[in-house]
């Protein structure tokens, strides 16, 4: 799958200097090809995470589109975009996204069970092996670490095979071997055939990815490998 | 299972603390709307009983009766109390135009003096033209009352025997009344014979209070029903009028002050209950919002996984729907607790006809108010559910970094 912006920008409400508004993100054409681990770095502010959840149809544009495949995202209704985005777009949020009053294996599964289906125990642990919990099957998010803690939320996002998977800061907060284990995760993803989004202010990830662009305060500039 | 129940489930169990919180505060609404209509339809009920239970259009009394303290309460509310009059007086009001029945009634106490079984109100009448007591004891029995028996009112208790003993004579207990709601239902009823019988035993026992009223001319009250076509009205000023040391009282205005009172406490009540009813509200709007902001990340997560807004909106639901009505049977099952058990007691706080609805009343009105409360809760928090669909979950995660 490839996720495609046409011209997206977005403004926010914001008293400055003359204006009342100002644009997080300035319009920006970008396109997201399938099997490959696209990077974008930026320093804290610069619009990264705002530009993410734009591709993830989670916030309206200002102007322009998002194309999955060619369907225009927001001209959807939220529940058919909802969907499309149960079925295709894994997302990575920022920050500890585990549900406190679900097991580790309840939340991995949870993506199927919004829309009354239900994953096989089977393929979700084999994904918990995959990103290395397994052993943490039935315990809850508050007993996990950091490191675990973005692991969960990655075989989360990985379980419905999403041809999408788009990871804000997924290292953040990570000590180096884990930063290690998460990006080799999505290197993984890209590798199989995903079209993987990496949003990071840091630059560690540069040895995974097929290209990299840069964000300064809501410009999106070259890609450059 | 669908999901919005089970995280709704595993929600209300994982905070135990809140959710009994809530689940209280949902209960005070279904326990305050079913007890507060509980005792208004018991009032009423009692009222009716009341109205049914006097029957006469217009009672006649002896002036005398007004300073033996309040008619009403010996007439309506069985009282223990007495005042005699001729029985001339019977025949004038029957000769009266408008008049259609007239019936006499006797009244007189027994002693708590060990010669009585017990100290009541015995009411004596006629049972050739009574209307007013009769339909109560054919309830419950079905001949005309035989001389020296009686029929005990229903809150009396049933001697093992079924006799009971006035002034040294032992009578026949041959049925007990159907409930009225009223102090009536501590009376004991028997025909004028038997009562005269009781008196004339009383004086010659010594009961002084008794004394000086020839039994065979006394008669307590007369009860008139009046002629269709005739103004009620205009009849008892003519027996005021034509009849001397009496004292004509339309019935209506003798239930009228108990209607009164009755009105009053219902108005209370009412207003307690939605003073409740607003203050849990109030608080259950506050409970949910705060507990919807505490939980913004949460929906933004499952925004993200692909949950729509519709499908976090029937998870609030469905959660406060739980809350709700868990708490509505608690309160039902609390107000049925003291309802019960004490509507004697509430009876007499009242100070008013009480007489608790039948079975299938009751029944429905569990079920409305269960209904109202639990549409309630789910409202309240359908209102913070709306706060939550407007807000962004793309916003809300960038903050929970
Ligand atoms: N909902 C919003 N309302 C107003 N300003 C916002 C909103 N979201 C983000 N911003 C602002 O937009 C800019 C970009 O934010 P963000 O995309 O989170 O940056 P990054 O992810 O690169 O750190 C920041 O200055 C931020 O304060
Ligand atoms: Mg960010």
């Amino acid at each position: 799958m490839e996720l495609r912006a046409e011209g997206v920008s977005k403004r926010f409400f914001r008293n400055s200097k003359n204006t009342n508004y100002f644009y997080a993100v300035k319009a920006t054409d970008f396109v997201l090809p399938a099997g490959k681990l696209t990077e974008i770095t930026g320093r804290s502010g610069s619009g990264k995470s705002t530009f993410l959840n734009i591709l993830s149809g989670l916030l309206e544009p200002t102007e322009g589109k998002v194309l999955l495949d060619g369907t225009d995202l927001y001209a959807l209704a939220d529940g058919p975009r909802s969907v499309l985005r149960n079925r295709s777009i894994g997302v990575i949020p920022q920050g500890q996204t585990g549900l406190h009053s679900l097991t580790v294996l309840e939340n991995v599964k949870l993506p199927y069970a919004l829309y009354g289906e239900t994953a096989a125990d089977e393929t979700a642990m084999a994904l918990l092996e995959q990103v290395g919990i397994a052993e943490l099957r039935d315990a809850y998010p508050n007993e996990l670490s950091g490191g675990e803690m973005r692991r969960l939320a990655i075989a989360r996002a990985l379980i419905r095979k999403p041809g999408i998977l788009l990871a804000d800061e997924p290292t953040g907060d990570l000590d180096d071997a884990n930063t290690q284990t998460v990006l080799r995760l999505l290197r993984q993803a890209a590798d199989a055939g995903t079209a993987v989004l990496l949003v990071t202010h840091e630059r560690e990830a540069a040895a995974y990815a097929d290209c990299i662009y840069h964000m300064e305060s809501g410009v999106l500039t070259g890609e450059t490998v | 299972m669908k999901i919005e129940t089970t995280l709704a489930y595993k929600n209300i169990k994982g905070k135990p603390l809140r959710s009994a919180a809530l689940i209280l505060l949902a209960a005070f609404l279904a326990l305050s709307i079913f007890g507060g209509s509980l005792i208004v339809l018991s009032l009423q009920k009692g009222l009716n009983s009341y109205e049914e239970r006097l029957g006469a259009d217009i009672v006649v009394v002896p002036n005398e009766a007004r300073t033996k303290g309040n008619v009403e309460s010996i007439l309506l509310q069985g009282i223990p109390g007495y005042f005699y009059m001729n029985t001339s007086v019977l025949d004038k009001i029957r000769g009266m135009d408008g008049v259609e029945v007239a019936t006499p009634q006797f009244y007189l106490c027994s002693s708590k003096a060990g010669c009585c079984s017990t100290a009541v109100q015995i009411i004596g009448y006629d049972p050739e033209t009574d209307f007013v007591i009769q339909p109560w004891i054919s309830n419950a029995y079905g001949d005309n009352l035989a001389d020296g028996t009686l029929v005990l009112g229903n809150h009396i208790s049933m001697p093992v025997d079924r006799t009971m003993t006035f002034y040294g004579r032992k009578l026949q207990v041959v049925a007990q009344l159907d409930e009225t709601g009223t102090g009536l239902d501590n009376a004991v009823y028997a025909n004028m014979d038997t009562i005269r019988q009781i008196m004339d035993d009383a004086d010659a026992k010594g009961f002084s209070y008794h004394s000086g009223v020839r039994t065979d001319e006394a008669i307590s009250s007369v009860m008139i029903r009046v002629k269709d076509g005739y103004d009620i009205d205009r009849v008892t000023d003519d027996i005021n009028i034509h009849v001397r040391r009496i004292e004509a009282t339309q019935a209506k205005t003798m239930i009228s002050s108990i209607a009164g009172g009755l009105h009053s406490v219902s108005h209370i009540i009412s207003v307690l209950t939605a003073l409740i009813w607003v203050l849990a509200i109030v608080i259950l709007v506050i409970a949910f919002t705060m507990i919807t902001n505490e939980r913004k990340k949460e929906f933004a997560i499952l925004r993200v996984m692909g949950a729509s807004q519709k499908m976090l909106a029937r998870q609030m639901l469905t959660e406060s729907a739980l809350i709700s009505a868990v708490g509505a049977l608690l309160g039902l099952i609390l107000a049925s607790l003291i309802a019960f058990p004490f509507s004697n007691l509430i009876r007499a706080r009242l100070g008013l006809p009480y007489l608790l609805p039948g079975a299938g009343v009751i029944a429905a009105l569990m079920l409305g108010s269960f209904a109202v409360s639990v549409v309630a809760g789910a409202l309240t928090a359908a209102v913070s559910a709306r706060r939550l669909s407007r807000c962004d979950a793309a916003l809300v995660l960038r903050e929970g970094a």
